[in-house]
């Protein structure tokens, strides 16, 4: 017994070392699948006040760009108008239209946390639950799509962005509406994308647009990017293609959260349907 | 005694603080991030117990994995950089010959020894930072090639740093 406790104090490092290691390597393989995220994230009270304050001092940095860009969207968004529009036609009754519904509606929400360098990169936004944001909600930016809500806090919530290798959403090409997945590109870049599995006879061609299919979380036809390879590597007996992707992530500063009023019932007919199988 | 514990706490206070919210947003080429925070360890005077510096190399990991969303990871790099760091200093510096605990510190130690203890010291973490974080043999190209320029970057930013402060030679 002494000489065993001599064995141990002369080679403490090596024991302490163990312990710690292995205490920290369980953390890391436990709480590694983000959904099981514990209170060592960037939602919990002190880093979230942090980096809420420091984005505070960042958004002065660039309020020219979002001005910029908030003034193209406003002029886009005028251009849908009604007033906007040419009639051609000299009806004048007026119709109650009940054949729409409103199906999307969207939060505006900040980003106070961003990265683009990692394997998995994560947004933090300054929208959480008690502003209606739940689980699993697209979101977009003016330029294109963002990711999806993974982690909801009352006040914060974290989206797992296009870059990242979990990622995966129905895309389409625009024209010929060719179904395919949209994943982040092979080698980490963080302005590449790539288009998986779309049928061989498709054509694509180079600078067409992919967008979202409307399969997802998304409304149909939001962009992800243009086509800037049609070789990509891999892919088989079906075909992928290389995309620059539209939204410069590390410029991120606005996004909108999209609230789609039918996912609750679309998801719940679905579960049934499975359970009856 | 106390003056070393409120230095180590303000260096890690500034440490954390310039890695979350300064490097974290510097990369070049997707291929080199510095992580200059591991240089708190590095500077921990040479007389800290074994057991302290576990502690401190775990908690210093386990804040900047709080940052970084990914508990655990920066903690299990850190204790092995802390192991390297009891290694190496036990191989190269005989501890009697110092009197009122000095530090490893670039002005105290010279260039020579510095460079090697920061340059051995950062390649271990980084390896095993980049390596646990990637979690697969199939990139090991990429990753080396990741760990490699990273290193030099984080090294580059620790002598700017201990030039920065560096004072007239302490030890006659």
């Amino acid at each position: 017994m002494r000489n065993l406790l001599i064995f141990i104090t002369k080679y403490n490092a090596f024991f302490l070392f163990l312990i710690f290691e292995i205490s920290s390597l369980l953390i890391y393989v436990k709480y590694n699948s983000f959904q099981k995220a514990t209170f060592i994230n960037s939602t919990n009270k002190v880093t979230g006040t942090l980096y809420t304050q420091v984005s505070q001092f960042y958004g002065y940095l660039s309020l020219k760009e979002v001005n910029d860009s908030l003034a193209r969207e406003n002029a886009q968004l005028r251009g849908m108008l009604k007033s906007a529009l040419y009639v051609d036609t000299v009806e004048k009754h007026k119709v109650v239209d009940t054949s729409y519904k409103q199906q999307y509606t969207y939060i505006v929400a900040r980003v106070v946390n961003n990265s683009t360098n990692k394997r998995s990169n994560y947004i933090t936004i300054n929208r959480g639950s008690k502003e209606g944001i739940a689980k699993d909600m697209g979101v977009i930016c003016g330029s294109g799509v963002v990711g999806m809500v993974v982690d909801v806090s009352e006040h914060l919530a974290i989206v797992q962005s296009v870059l990242n290798k979990n990622t995966r959403f129905s895309a389409m090409l625009a024209n010929n509406k060719e179904i395919g997945s949209f994943i982040w590109g092979a080698d980490l870049d963080p302005k590449k994308g790539l288009l998986t599995d779309i049928q061989n006879d498709a054509q694509p061609k180079l600078g067409e647009q992919v967008v979202t299919s409307g399969y997802s979380l998304f409304p149909t036809g939001i962009p992800f990017g243009k086509i800037s390879n049609l070789h990509a590597k891999g892919g088989g007996l079906l075909l992928n293609v290389d995309v620059t992707l539209a939204v410069d992530f590390s410029k991120l500063e606005y996004v909108y959260v999209v609230n789609n009023k039918f996912a609750q019932e679309q998801t719940g007919l679905e579960a049934g349907q499975k359970k009856n199988e | 005694m106390s003056r070393a514990i409120l230095v180590n706490v303000i260096r890690f206070l500034i440490l954390v603080f310039m890695q979350v919210f300064l490097l974290k947003n510097i990369t070049f080429y997707n291929l080199s991030t510095p992580y200059l925070y591991i240089l708190f360890i590095l500077l921990l005077p040479f007389e800290v117990p074994n057991i302290l510096l576990f502690v401190l190399s775990f908690l210093l990991g386990l804040t900047i994995d709080a940052f970084y969303d990914t508990p655990g990871l920066h903690a299990a790099a850190c204790v092995v950089l802390a192991l390297v760091r009891i290694l190496f200093i036990s191989i190269t510096v005989q501890k009697d010959g110092f009197d009122n605990e000095p530090e490893p510190t670039l002005s105290i130690m010279g260039f020579r020894w510095f460079f090697t203890y920061a340059l051995v010291l950062t390649l271990f973490h980084h390896f095993f930072l980049l390596n646990l974080e990637v979690f697969s043999f199939s990139e090991i190209q990429y990753t080396l090639s990741r760990v490699v320029l990273s290193s030099i970057f984080t090294v580059f930013l620790m002598l700017i740093s201990g030039l920065l402060f560096f004072r007239k030679k302490e030890r006659k």
